[in-house]
């Protein structure tokens, strides 16, 4: 799907809780506070699905959870954008070994940003909405 | 009144034109002077724009148990009516388009159409989170009409005491500012009015405190959340059209004053003059209504909604109905 040039000055992000320890969540929290302001680049928090360009997916993904995950993950409308928040989703992070796992969140939904970090600064999530930014340009170019 | 037929086509098209490109720009506005409100920097001016072009260009999903036709129906029927109150209000020196088809009363059903609209597309979305947000927004319509009521009547009312006849037409409300007419104490009345006016702006706008048929914490997005793509952009072009209607009914009731009149200038000049002048009035209504507003307060629940417009809100209307009255009847005497 063709990406629009305004699309990366005006990203709206959802944020998805897959089973995490609500650590993640407070650092995304906070890197929507007045220090960050993501909203100088357009970059706003919505409450539906449907209007997301960017999922922010947190947490290892229970077994209960990721019929979930892949029904909002369908719901964003194209062309859309898959971060991953905390070690957790990228290899189970400290509940690597628990039973009722379906994760990380790749086995489940494809995921173009990877942040790493238990729970990552705010400063690292910002630097993953750079490299989404930057994959979005490059994705542009090629176009 | 334009008489020609083509005239009238080039009219309606230069206000819509118009009304969408300050609509949006007092968005951005807003978003700005909100940001530094909360000491951030917030962000660029045309950032709704960006928004709406890129909300244009992103799919649009419409959910399996809607009703498509409604569905899609809404966003345009609610742009639509949105602008079609700005053919009946004056925008700068200009007369209204439609001048001579209507008059106030025909405004404030006109006020309804966009939010009727809403309720229309919120229940065709067939998403438990979207009827509640239809049924909270008809809710708040009912709340906020009766103080609305209140405050046209007594402008209208006033003028008819003044024995100035057709006391509902907006050229009439235009001709005869209506703080000229009243003594102190109808000034205080009239005073209370124009605060009741600017606490209904909010709701009609469905904005925070009155932001419940909304509500992205709890309804996850209320009665748009089912919307996407094109039809998520046409209503956030409504949300900018109708901040222009209502801060311009709020001009025309309060401060139908032209500038270029008063300083004498005319011709082309004096129609800029004119048209700078009103959309600074409107951007300070916005500004006062919308962004001060919401900055300071946090959301309402509905049935707070409810007691905040017919118990406190009618009550001062009431008592600023009542000082206007007392006002004139001592003039009288
Ligand atoms: S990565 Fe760490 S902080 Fe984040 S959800 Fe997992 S365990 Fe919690």
């Amino acid at each position: 799907m063709k990406i629009p040039s305004s699309f990366n000055r005006s990203l709206w992000v959802f944020h998805l809780n897959t089973g995490s320890c609500n650590g993640c969540e407070i650092e995304i929290v906070a890197t929507i506070t007045p220090r960050y302001d993501p909203e100088r680049f357009g970059i706003r928090l919505v409450g539906s699905p449907k209007h997301a360009d960017v999922l922010l997916v947190t947490g290892p993904v229970t077994k209960k959870m990721a019929p979930r995950v892949r029904r909002v993950f369908e719901q964003v409308p194209d062309p859309k954008v898959v971060m991953c928040i905390g070690t957790c989703g990228q290899s189970g992070g400290v509940f690597y070994d628990s039973y009722n796992l379906d994760g990380p969140i790749d086995q489940v939904i494809p995921v173009d940003v990877y942040v790493p970090g238990c729970p990552p600064r705010p400063e690292a999530i910002v630097f993953g909405v750079v490299k989404a930014l930057q994959k979005l340009e490059r994705l542009e170019a090629e176009q | 009144m334009i008489e020609t037929l083509p005239a009238l086509l080039a009219g309606a098209v230069l206000v819509a034109a118009f009304s969408i490109i300050i609509g949006l720009l007092l968005m951005g506005f807003d978003r700005i002077v909100a940001a530094r409100m909360q000491a951030r920097i917030g962000p660029p001016l045309t950032q709704p724009f960006t928004d709406v072009r890129k909300l244009l260009a992103k799919e649009n999903v419409v959910p399996e148990n809607a009703i498509p036709w409604l569905f899609n129906l809404a966003p345009i029927i609610a742009l639509a009516s949105a602008i079609t109150i700005l053919f009946y209000l004056p925008i700068g020196g200009f007369a209204p388009v439609l001048s001579g088809g209507g008059d106030l009363i025909l405004v404030m059903y006109l006020l309804t159409l966009p939010a009727l609209a809403l309720v229309a597309g919120g229940f065709a979305s067939g998403s438990p989170y979207a009827t509640v947000g239809a049924q909270r927004e008809m809710v708040t319509m009912i709340a906020y009409e009766f103080p609305l009521a209140i405050v046209v009547v007594a402008i209208a009312w006033r003028l008819a005491a003044a024995g100035i006849s057709l006391p509902f037409s907006l050229a009439t409300i235009g001709a005869n500012p209506v703080w000229g007419l009243v003594g102190p104490l109808g000034a205080i009345g009239l005073l209370i009015l124009l605060i009741v006016l600017l606490i209904v702006t909010p709701a009609e706008l469905s904005r925070v405190p009155f932001d419940t048929p909304e509500a992205e914490t709890e309804l996850a997005g209320g009665i748009l959340v089912e919307y996407s793509g094109k039809n998520l952009a046409l209503f956030s072009l409504t949300q900018g059209v109708k901040t222009v209607a209502m801060a311009s009914l709020v001009v025309a009731l309060f401060f139908p004053y032209r500038l270029a009149a008063i300083a004498g200038i005319s011709g082309f000049v004096g129609a800029v003059v004119d048209l700078l002048f009103y959309i600074l009035l409107i951007t300070l209504v916005a500004f006062i209504s919308v962004s001060v507003i919401r900055v300071s307060m946090a959301r309402f629940r509905i049935n707070q909604v409810v007691s905040v417009y017919w118990i406190y809100l009618a009550i001062a209307g009431l008592a600023g109905l009542l000082l206007v009255m007392v006002d004139q009847i001592m003039g009288v005497v």
